[in-house]
């Protein structure tokens, strides 16, 4: 055995301890640091659902692109379906530095291991339903991705601050969209109060299942992956809500809802728990279609990712007479 | 970390400089199979509302890190070197412009 003394080595207890330490004084835990293999799992789990919800987020609201009724709402709506591509890859990028591929990552969507936010697998009946998703939908994804501004997890909090800097403009069009329905005909003012009904109770929904049914929550804030209970949030949500709902002119489908002097917040029922349950084991109006989608892309993209890169694998020879440098003032101009 | 498995497009980390002076930051990664395609890429999803007027990309797997964290000795040097922060130094209130 050679005298040379090793590092020494630090103990799994040391480790722990250490982690602790970091999420104790709020500071951020970054890819290479050590982590409990649960804390990786946790946040592999929460972090995929959530790139995943992104993408397949895309498919409700895009399928109104090619009917949207002017050039200006359909520009508009084709950069809201473009930022959410964008959300789905910052997403995936976090996810990745955890140690799963982006591969495995697109494999579990289509194979359904891992899953993705309930709300979008309800169809888009209306037009109105863009309005709805925009408002409803995105505030709610609002309310839930400010405070994951601040999670202990470096990569997401990042792109969560990305994220939500582009939200904004998310919840306005849609809002804006049902406000200049409303001015419209009473027949599209009856568009947008359908629309709502539809939502209301699934946006609800996104917030997670109540708190007492909700086992991981605890532990996910003690590591300051969740910095609020689902409860909480949803409770947040409401109060936001029912004053644009006033403004807008809408009545929310809830006759429990109820302003509470005491208390400085809503009452509100709840939403059907068993349906929630239901679509996320998969039987929701859309689940397999959604899939479906999401599988026959990536199927037929195949041959591009391929072709692209036996391209790159060759001498290359393409890239050297591309005159644009623009674009780069780096060491070295690609 | 696991990349280039059963013909993924390998990663990139992407640097965009925000405005004139300022230096290029780290603002994420992506996929490319190539140089070209990751700045092409690049331009998509990380500059979609002016938010950069140069990008850098590099191949993740040419970059040479630290180990993981602050504990680390690469650091231990300027650890305590602390007269090299300007708050070091006690100065009177009164006196301006310091
Ligand atoms: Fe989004
Ligand atoms: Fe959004």
């Amino acid at each position: 055995m050679p005298v040379v003394a090793e590092p020494e080595q630090e103990s799994e207890a040391q480790l722990e301890a250490r982690f602790e330490a970091v999420i104790n004084r709020k500071d951020r835990v970054e890819p290479r640091d050590w982590m409990p293999d649960a804390y990786r799992r946790t946040l592999v789990r929460q972090v995929a659902q959530h790139a995943h919800s992104e993408i397949i987020g895309m498919q409700p609201e895009g399928a109104w692109i090619g009917r949207a009724p002017s050039l200006r709402r359909k520009a508009i709506l084709l950069a809201k379906v473009q930022d959410e591509a964008g959300h789905g890859l910052y997403l995936y990028s976090a996810a990745e530095t955890l140690g799963v591929s982006r591969q495995e990552l697109t494999e579990m969507l289509i194979s359904g291991r891992q899953k993705y936010s309930s709300i979008f697998n309800y169809p888009t009946l209306s037009y109105a339903d863009v309005g709805t998703i925009g408002w409803l939908v995105d505030g709610a994804a609002i309310c839930n991705q400010v405070p994951l501004c601040r999670t202990s997890f470096g990569p997401y909090g990042r792109a969560m601050i990305r994220i939500c800097k582009e939200e904004s403009f998310h919840q306005r069009q849609g809002y804006e969209l049902l406000m200049t329905m409303m001015r419209g005909t009473d027949e599209q003012r009856a568009m947008v109060q359908e629309s709502v009904d539809r939502f209301w109770w699934p946006s609800l929904m996104m917030f997670g299942p109540p708190d007492d049914e909700s086992p991981n929550t605890a532990r996910s804030m003690a590591w300051g992956v969740k910095t609020h209970t689902n409860d909480e949030l949803r409770q947040r949500f409401v109060d936001m809500t029912v004053p644009q709902a006033k403004a807008l002119g809408v009545t929310l489908p809830d006759p429990e809802l109820v302003w509470n002097e005491e208390r400085g917040a809503h009452d509100f029922g709840q939403p059907d728990w068993d349906e929630f349950w239901d679509v996320v084991k998969g039987n929701g109006p859309c689940n397999a279609q959604r899939v479906a989608h999401r599988k026959k892309a990536w199927d037929d993209g195949a041959w591009v990712r391929e072709a692209a890169l036996a391209f790159a694998a060759g001498d290359g020879s393409d890239t050297s007479s591309d005159t644009s440098s623009d674009t780069s003032d780096g060491p070295r101009t690609a | 970390m696991t990349s280039e498995i059963r013909g993924e497009w390998p990663l990139y980390e992407v640097f965009v400089r925000g405005k004139r002076g300022l230096n290029h930051v780290h603002v994420g990664s992506l996929h490319a199979p190539d140089d070209q395609l990751a700045l092409r890429h690049a331009r998509d999803v990380y500059t979609r509302r002016n938010e950069g007027v140069s990008i850098w990309v590099v191949r993740s797997s040419a970059i040479t890190a630290s180990s993981p964290d602050e504990k680390d000795p690469l650091f231990a040097p300027s650890g305590d070197k602390v007269y090299r922060h300007p708050t070091f130094y006690d100065i009177p209130a009164d006196v301006p412009h310091m």
